[in-house]
């Protein structure tokens, strides 16, 4: 069965999205994801869909479900390479993501989740240290 | 009828070509074909016998009624390329078709000297040839008018492009100075330019300046607030600038939310954008006085 590979750099967790996503996928994705996150404990997620050229509504909700899941565990989220006809189609849909940060590509990401994680740092007075 | 009767118009035109070719000449100049000097008489001259020659060969050919066939090619492509060019040289559409058209009177003239008494054929002949030469001038026409669509649309196309320049202001800093009004057609060109222009430079701030639309409404509002939205899907943040102070009455009379930073000028939202990148302009130390 097919996977999508989560690879860890640094404080973060990699996940690029390269085939298209069906409802066991997603769901695959997600228990691997939350099961990386415990056992790494990762800060962040990017998320790379740079691979993908349609993002439809099933695809936008499973994004918000693991930005949400994601912040229970106490780690960023960050959506990057997203293509230019992906966003005018998904604002078209009116889904425009709302509580998602998201980033041109996985460089300026992985600075985005860095400055998140770090003034997450300053103001969480230090709990996980 | 004249079709029994092998018409005699080729024979005549081939015998007077240039003797008709210098009375439509006249005709054209007295028409004022010139246009005050837009073309010049050699010129016209040496389109007129081009089109002589290639009427004849239309005449000669199989169909020779048929101005859509195969056999009259070469003039219908010939007057196609002559009313392009007059189109594009801004010539009214009666100075076009009047080229073929006041070749009637030099060619009814020849007919009348050369079948003197003989009432019958003189009708028949006449009739064959205005015929052809009113088909071809409602080519001349449509060719014409089908050049003036297609002048039409690609300035269309140029001004819409025109209208929607991305401007790379600094480092990862791009603005967008909207002018006219935004519709749907023009929002989407802007949206697709701005994003492509996001991916290309990789931009982390947008500057919408709306200094020159004239009217905010909801929709213009609701095209805005799209174009927002798409560019943060991309990663970049949006400043909306040049919010004039009816336009600023306006968004709040309707009640609009565009949830987005705006600043009245482009100069303070460049200011917040340089900050929100981290960089800074400094004024030079001292300049020599």
């Amino acid at each position: 069965m097919e996977q999508i590979p989560i690879l860890k750099i640094g404080r973060c967790l990699l996940v690029s999205i390269q085939i298209d996503m069906h409802d066991r996928l997603a769901l695959a994705l997600q228990d691997d994801l939350t099961q990386k996150l415990v056992e790494t404990r990762a800060r962040g997620v990017l998320i790379d869909i740079s691979a993908l050229d349609l993002v439809d509504s099933f695809i936008g909700r499973m994004l918000s479900n693991i930005a949400a899941m994601a912040r229970v565990l106490d780690a960023q989220t960050v959506v990057v390479g997203m293509r230019p006809q992906v966003a005018i189609t998904l604002v078209e849909l009116g889904l425009t993501l709302t509580g998602i940060q998201t980033a041109l590509d996985v460089d300026r990401g992985l600075a985005l989740i860095n400055r998140l994680i770090d003034a997450e740092g300053e103001d969480g007075a230090g709990g996980a240290h | 009828m004249a079709a029994s009767t092998p018409s005699r118009i080729p024979d005549l035109l081939e015998k007077h070509q240039s003797k008709l070719v210098a009375s439509w000449l006249e005709q054209q100049l007295a028409a004022g074909s010139l246009r005050a000097g837009q073309i010049k008489e050699d010129e016209l001259k040496e389109q007129s016998q081009k089109f002589l020659r290639e009427f004849l060969g239309g005449l000669k050919s199989a169909h020779a009624d048929d101005v859509m066939g195969p056999g009259w090619s070469t003039v219908r492509e010939l007057l196609g390329e002559f009313s392009r060019s007059r189109a594009l040289q801004g010539f009214t559409p009666s100075d076009t078709a009047t080229f073929i058209f006041s070749l009637k009177e030099p060619l009814f003239t020849l007919l009348r000297e050369e079948i003197k008494g003989n009432a019958q054929a003189l009708g028949d002949e006449i009739w064959t040839a205005t015929k052809l030469i009113d088909k071809l001038g409602l080519y001349t026409a449509e060719i014409y008018q089908q050049s003036r669509d297609d002048i039409i649309k690609r300035q269309a196309q140029e001004l819409l492009e025109l209208s929607t320049p991305v401007v790379e202001l600094w480092d990862k800093i791009l603005a967008l100075p909207l002018i006219g009004t935004l519709d749907s057609e023009r929002t989407q060109t802007v949206m697709e330019n701005l994003l492509n222009h996001i991916v290309k430079s990789g931009a982390e701030i947008a500057i919408i300046d709306i200094t020159g639309v004239p009217t905010v409404d909801t929709l213009v509002a609701q095209h805005l607030i799209k174009t927002v939205s798409a560019a943060r899907l991309m990663g970049a943040d949006c400043i909306i600038s040049g919010i004039r102070p009816q336009i600023a009455q306006t968004i709040v009379h309707l009640g609009l939310q565009l949830d987005v930073v705006s600043k009245a000028t482009m100069a303070d939202a460049f200011a917040l954008a340089l900050k929100r990148t981290g960089q800074a302009v400094a004024r030079a130390a001292a300049r020599p006085a």
